[in-house]
């Protein structure tokens, strides 16, 4: 089962190595790992994604809490939620490929951000599963580099995640 | 414009890092530092040298700083405190640690760093200590701002005695040691991700009564917890009221009196058989302070396919270590000693007691796997058993003792036959199995307790891994008593060559031994050297006689003594060989 969780750790030093330190003396799995500061200057925000039995996303949980340097954990994919990944694209944009490549970031509602003579870059915001059906509708050949950020996510409604 | 300062600053004296340091230490009442000089930390060092009301014990090697810091918080239940240099002095000392952040003992280590400012340009001496230490530790600093010291010092403190205690590292630059701020230490700190449970969940230890009262065949499996969370009392009173059996983890021997008759002795994989086999076939099992872990019950699948309709209550100060081998019916976050007056007040509270004709009939199932007699052995040997050592060793000390043990055989044995009445006397390493800790044990022990009897159990393997800690006990004159069981084996390594790997004893001989009664008197102490079984008892007695001098007794046993009973790895825990099945 995929997870999304949440997490408030004090802005120190070495607060993130604690927590990827943690996943990979444990063996638990990163699929992506996202942070910065928050509106409060003396927390950060991470999300992490996460693949693992239930039994296994409870240890996570309860390791993550015994951190001294995390505040809170919550784990997004237990209730109704939004996700968000964001994506550059440079593809190959020559000849026939030009026209093509623009309508499927219309289609995507990708906006092309740089332009050259030869390519594009294309910027797409969305779930990890649409990000993953625009690299899938490209054609593989014209994609020339890919980068994204992971995921950030937050509960619906207003339910909200502080100290 | 008029200038203000914070009031603190009018009033609190000006010191260097190095003395704010120091006065930290003596706020908390600390009475022993373990350790080590070395450049990053002169400046410290030359502060406790300007003082009196701590004492310094210069080790020989800052591993044995860290287990002798150890050792006392074990035997005292107050935070053990070590100071080491950089780069290697911590590196040495990353095994001390390691062992204590395995068995949960409260440390507060101050390590220094190179300056500031040459912190990542591969100076002399330098390591990422904080990185280094990260998986090994509750928590680490590394302070670089002179005006923070004070306040990391109470907060490692902090960390390290409550919740679940543990080792914390203090990480000091040379610099911020040799600068000055105003000093001021806090009396109270409030850390907002930071806040244990103490007090339990009042409807789950409802449940838990529930369950205990309704019980046919219950067992009560206490561990390292409960010694750690000074609840002994309360285990004694509970399984009184109750009736029920209970046993003992390696690191919680001392939280049930062992003479007591529902004592069934210590589980696991050199378990009892009654003890393993009323964990197998409880129908109610409530686990105190202890983890469930792999030389404790096995293979957890086993353990829970055996008997899948067994309820288990588990109390425990960290939530991670409920349902993380074993799935948990009823979890109790709290201290163990808060959580079982309250327990006991509610037992107390109700007229409802156990069925006493399934509990009549348990105990006699209980007599059965008794009468196995599973820890005997051949008394009439005509070479010393190192069994019958231990228990001359216990005759002698009239079970008085504190007792550290280095890591193997003769762990399991003193674990066996030395029957541990109090909490803090059985003094071992049980999670990181360090081989090396026994000396260094019990001269922190001794430090905390000059006129007990400290005795240390070990091998002629262990004993080599810190033996250069007999200069310490020299220096400060520890008349600790080495009793070296001495089988010029990796004993424990040989035991598995033997049984699992067609005994072929595969670099686990002890060639080239040292005569130890000579090595024991070139550092100035007594040495013996015991090699029939009737000249045991004389020989301990004599040793425990010389109340003012370090005795090195290496009795010569049996070379082929294996420990029974044994889960081999990966079994399940009723699944025992016995020394009869060979």
């Amino acid at each position: 089962m995929r997870h999304i969780l949440s997490i408030l750790v004090e802005n120190e030093a070495g607060a993130l190595s604690r927590v990827a330190g943690l996943f990979s003396a444990r063996g638990y799995n990163i699929e992506t790992l996202t942070v910065a500061p928050t509106e409060d200057a003396t927390l950060s925000r991470m999300t992490i994604v996460t693949t693992g039995s239930d039994e296994v996303v409870e240890q996570i949980t309860k390791q993550l809490n015994k951190l001294v340097d995390v505040v809170k954990v919550v784990d997004l994919s237990e209730g109704r939620h939004i996700e968000r990944e964001l994506m550059l694209v440079k593809v190959r944009a020559a000849g026939k490929d030009r026209e093509e490549v623009k309508r499927m970031a219309d289609i995507f509602r990708g906006r092309i951000v740089d332009v050259s003579e030869k390519s594009y870059t294309i910027e797409l915001t969305g779930t990890t599963e649409k990000l993953d059906a625009f690299l899938e509708a490209l054609d593989r050949a014209t994609i020339l580099e890919t980068v994204r950020t992971g995921v950030c996510g937050v509960g619906r409604g207003e339910w909200v995640l502080k100290v | 414009m008029e200038l203000r300062l914070p009031p603190v600053a009018e009033t609190a004296p000006q010191l260097t890092g190095a003395e704010i340091a120091i006065r930290c230490l003596e706020e908390e009442g600390v009475e022993f530092i373990f350790g080590y000089p070395g450049g990053a930390v002169l400046f410290i060092y030359d502060a406790l040298f300007k003082q009196k009301k701590i004492k310094h014990i210069l080790v020989r090697h800052e591993q044995g700083a860290l287990h002798a810091a150890d050792g006392y918080a074990r035997a005292t239940g107050r935070p053990g405190v070590a100071l080491v240099t950089s780069g290697p002095g911590v590196t040495n000392a990353v095994t001390g640690i390691a062992t204590a952040y395995m068995d949960s003992i409260p440390l507060v280590v101050l390590t220094g760093q190179v300056p500031t400012r040459a912190i990542g340009e591969d100076a002399f001496q330098e390591c990422d200590t904080v990185g280094i230490t990260r998986p090994t530790v509750k928590h680490n600093f590394l302070v670089k701002d002179v005006t923070r010291l004070a306040e990391t010092i109470k907060k490692a403190f902090h960390i390290a005695t409550t919740g679940r205690p543990g080792p914390v590292v203090v990480d000091i630059p040379k610099d911020v040691s040799n600068q000055t701020a105003p000093y001021h230490y806090p009396e109270k700190i409030a850390l907002r991700s930071y806040n244990p449970v103490t007090k339990g969940h009042g409807g789950q230890i409802k449940k838990a009564l529930t369950l205990l009262l309704d019980a046919k065949r219950p067992m009560v499996y206490v561990g390292g917890g409960a010694i750690l969370g000074n609840a002994a009392p309360e285990v004694t009173e509970l399984v009184h009221l109750l009736g029920f059996p209970v046993t003992n983890t390696l690191m919680g021997l001392g939280s049930y009196p062992a003479t007591d008759k529902q004592f069934v002795g210590m589980l696991g994989m050199h378990g009892t058989v009654e003890a393993n086999m009323a964990m197998q076939n409880s129908d109610v099992l409530l686990a105190v302070g202890a983890r469930f872990d792999d030389r404790v019950i096995g293979n957890p699948a086993h353990f829970a396919a055996g008997n899948p309709t067994r309820k288990i209550i588990h109390i425990d100060v960290d939530p991670s270590s409920i349902s993380k081998r074993v799935r948990v019916d009823v979890p109790i976050v709290g201290g163990v000693k808060e959580v079982l007056t309250d327990l006991i007040a509610q037992v107390r509270a109700t007229a409802q007691r156990p069925d006493p004709a399934a509990l009549a009939a348990w105990w006699s199932q209980i007599a059965t796997w008794r009468a196995k007699d599973c820890l005997k052995y051949d008394r009439a040997a005509a070479i010393i058993k190192p069994q019958f050592v231990i228990e001359k060793l216990y005759e002698v000390t009239k079970g008085d003792a504190y007792v550290t043990s280095d890591v193997g055989q003769h762990q399991m044995w003193a674990a066996q036959f030395y029957k541990f009445e109090k909490p803090r006397r059985w003094i071992n390493s049980g999670g990181l199995g360090t081989m090396g800790v026994g000396l260094p044990y019990a001269m922190g022990v001794k430090l905390a307790y000059p006129d007990a009897d400290v005795a240390c159990v070990t091998g002629e393997a262990s004993i080599q891994m810190c033996i250069q800690e007999l200069s310490t006990c020299k220096q400060y004159h520890l008349p600790v008593k080495i009793v070296n069981l001495n089988n010029r084996y990796m004993g424990m390594v040989r035991q598995w060559q033997e049984f699992f790997h067609g005994n072929r004893y595969a670099e686990s001989y002890m060639d080239a031994l040292p005569d130890f009664v000579k090595l024991a008197e070139a550092y100035g102490h007594v040495g013996m050297r015991i090699e029939k079984p009737a000249d045991v008892e004389p020989a301990l007695r004599e040793a425990f006689a010389m109340k003012d001098r370090l005795v090195f007794m290496d009795f010569i046993t049996d070379q082929t003594e294996n420990v029974f009973p044994m889960v081999p790895g990966g079994k399940g825990m009723s699944e025992m060989i016995l020394s009869e099945e060979l």
